[in-house]
């Protein structure tokens, strides 16, 4: 069994327990090291990588012009996906919830007894726990990214959606081998500790029944799925074992084969500051005849888990622009400081509190929406302009009151309303418009200032409490209006 | 599992997006006329990423290839079994252990995986913008071949690199016919997970040997 941090389980984590998560992460002075070197580090490349402003600026209004335009056209253009991938040679499936996702892929495996699933990068597998669903079924699902592999090793969970062991140094990842690993050398030579996952994958690529990945981009116009990586796991993954599944939220559709190469800049860009990664993948079918390799089977899973819901408000949409990039949390003061476990949701940060409300419910992330300092840093950063700042202020509302305006509901919508607050606004927005009942108020107020606690729960955690002043308002502009007369 | 398709396809439309027209934001990505820029900085990319950049004549391919063979140790290399340069590589790899790629992979996926040392390959294009290789693998150089071996030497023709990533797919129009899979590659194989420290080699090619043809 592993921990997070400080004590806290690595399976119990959850959003619904943000609290103490954050408060065990803030106790761990290695961790917060270890998060802040990591985010300097990439804050400092990502500038770099955007050294000029008005490029910046146009790179990231055309990529989120693109992610608006093929929202827009979104059931359409999954449609033609589905299409041409079918005239491909690929074969498409569609989840609503993560149960049928993990139920389409345990039947695929099913049909080729497959015992052995080697994995890509994915976080919509992470999304739909599919690791721990397939070995209930008796099915191996190995991390091949290093990053993933790492932190699969120590049973443990991803906390940053592009480097997963980010919260490790070189000298937990080689007290992570040395523990799991037989014939393990301890070290803090990263080369060696590359070449420890390297040699050890290699005969899972080798031996794998299925490959499985998530997808960059799907491309509508030609039925492309694009995969972005350094390590060349991915391209393992995608044709060495004979089926390659690729999974894949329902928005990441882009129209156009053209609308590829700038989103890939901005993303390259803002997640890491590299001006290209080493592997730009694109799949368009699984082997064509005469073909000597790759998978003879390509499978696209489409999920929806939520996103339909967060399409339905033309706000609400824009969470679904998301490139994936990191690029807000690695800016975000709050993320910076308790590291992505504490979130307990798949995708943590900025971009997990907008989109995790609407995978899990408000109900279970109503404390999320409001760990932001509302700096605005995340919106700032993001290559497809998503105003993260203002959707977490709607989500905060969402989170407190009944939809309005005839907003579609959102799933726990209202959860975080308390009958209190609620009764106590009710109460003053009565009294403030009943003069004589306010007056008594504000007039028993003044008298029994010396009764007020100095102590009222989390509010006085770090300020001092409030004091009803000496005299009301009303007393104080009487007594001088009187000053001036006499 | 249709009714979940049909489902989620209602749930959209229901939303009643408005279809957005094409957006008239103007960006130009990095370009140059000047075909001596366009080279230099096509090899700065490269070299870079740490690949290992050579140009050569048409005429020095070969013994090139073979030094590069001698030079790295390389003993056992797998070739394709076509393209422009064929002959040259098979010219140079004479003296040489050698593979044909020209099985089904199954027939010998762990000869491929343990006892091959480098896969010589062929680029589509380059981009100059990124110091990118672009491959189509197919029938004659399957997409293994520059995956596996823990050496990768490509061959590139200098005329044709372009400038970036969306002229070259416009000017041969791809989206007409896009072959199984097309690769951009730049640099070796390469990770920074482990404390933001960069290592090559992760699970593709160690090595990344880029031959320039100057062919203009
Ligand atoms: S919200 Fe924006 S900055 Fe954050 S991951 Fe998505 S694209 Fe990147």
């Amino acid at each position: 069994m592993s921990q997070a941090n400080n004590g806290v389980q690595i399976e119990d984590l959850a959003p619904e327990h943000f609290h103490d998560q954050a408060k065990a992460a803030l106790a761990d002075p290695q961790l917060r090291q270890n998060f802040r070197g990591a985010m300097d580090y990439l804050t400092d490349k990502r500038k770099i990588a955007f050294s000029d402003p008005t490029e910046e600026k146009r790179i990231r209004d055309l990529s989120a012009a693109i992610r608006q335009r093929s929202l827009s056209k979104l059931p359409d253009l999954l449609e033609q996906l589905e299409t041409n991938c079918t005239n491909n040679g690929i074969q498409v499936h569609w989840a609503e919830t993560t149960e049928q996702a993990n139920s389409i892929i345990a039947g695929i495996a099913g049909q080729h007894n497959a015992k052995n699933i080697i994995k890509g990068k994915s976080m919509v597998s992470e999304e739909i726990e599919l690791n721990h669903e397939m070995e209930k079924l008796g099915i191996e699902c190995l991390e091949s990214d290093m990053g993933e592999y790492i932190v699969q090793l120590d049973g443990d969970k991803p906390s940053h959606i592009i480097m997963p062991a980010i919260h490790k140094n070189k000298q937990e990842v080689s007290d992570t081998f040395e523990k799991h690993l037989d014939d393990f050398t301890p070290t803090v030579d990263v080369d060696e500790l590359i070449k420890t996952g390297r040699t050890r994958l290699r005969k899972k690529f080798h031996d794998a029944d299925i490959g499985l990945s998530g997808v960059n981009f799907a491309v509508a116009e030609t039925g492309t799925l694009c995969l972005v990586e350094n390590e060349g796991n991915g391209r393992m993954c995608t044709t060495v074992p004979n089926v390659h599944i690729a999974i894949t939220g329902i928005e990441k559709v882009v129209e156009f084969l053209s609308d590829v190469p700038p989103l890939y800049s901005a993303l390259t860009r803002s997640a890491t500051g590299q001006a290209i990664t080493t592997y730009f993948n694109m799949i368009s079918s699984p082997r064509r005849a005469g073909e000597l390799d790759g998978p003879e089977e390509v499978h696209l899973v489409l999920l929806d888990n939520g996103r339909t819901q967060a399409f339905a408000d033309e706000e609400m949409r824009q969470t679904l622009q998301c490139i994936r990039c990191g690029a807000c949390m690695n800016h975000c003061p709050v993320y910076t400081r308790i590291g992505g476990h504490a979130y307990g949701t798949t995708y943590p940060g900025p971009i997990g509190q907008i989109i995790s409300p609407h995978m899990m419910g408000l109900d279970n992330t109503k404390d999320l929406v409001t760990a932001s300092s509302l700096c605005g840093a995340c919106g700032e950063v993001c290559p497809v302009n998503i105003p993260i700042p203002e959707m977490l202020q709607r989500l905060r509302q969402e989170a407190k009151n009944s939809p309005k305006n005839n907003r579609p509901a959102i799933k726990g919508q209202a959860a975080a309303a308390s009958r209190i607050e609620l009764l106590a606004m009710k109460g003053f927005a009565f009294a403030a418009s009943h003069p004589s009942l306010y007056h008594l108020g504000s007039w028993s107020a003044t008298k029994m200032r010396s009764l007020m606690p100095s102590k009222i729960g989390p509010w006085t955690q770090c300020r001092t409490a409030p004091k009803p002043a000496g005299k009301t308002l009303h007393q104080l502009i009487k007594a001088r209006k009187q000053g001036q007369k006499s | 599992m249709s009714s979940a398709r049909n489902a989620i396809l209602s749930r959209l439309r229901d939303a009643k997006p408005e279809a957005k027209a094409m957006e008239t934001i103007i960006y130009q990505p990095w370009v140059s006329e000047d075909e001596k820029v366009i080279t230099e900085r096509f090899i700065a990319g490269l070299s870079a990423s740490h690949a290992e950049v050579i140009s050569t004549s048409h005429k020095a391919l070969s013994k090139l290839i073979e030094e590069v063979a001698v030079g790295k140790q390389l003993e056992h290399i797998a070739l394709g079994t076509s393209g422009e340069f064929h002959e040259h590589i098979i010219q140079a790899t004479k003296s040489l252990k050698t593979v044909f790629f020209d099985n089904d992979i199954k027939d010998w996926k762990s000869s491929l995986f343990n006892n091959v040392d480098a896969g010589i390959t062929h680029c589509r294009a380059g981009i100059a913008d990124t110091g990118t290789l672009v491959l189509w693998p197919d029938v004659s150089e399957p997409r293994t071949l520059s995956l596996v071996p823990p050496c990768h030497i490509a061959l590139i023709k200098r005329s044709t690199i372009v400038s970036n990533f969306a002229e070259l797919m416009e000017m041969q129009a791809w989206q007409n016919n896009m072959p199984t899979n097309i690769v951009l590659v730049s640099g070796p194989s390469k990770t920074a997970d482990i404390q933001q420290t960069l290592a090559y080699g992760a699970h593709g090619p160690s090595q990344l040997v880029v031959i320039l043809i100057e062919d203009m």
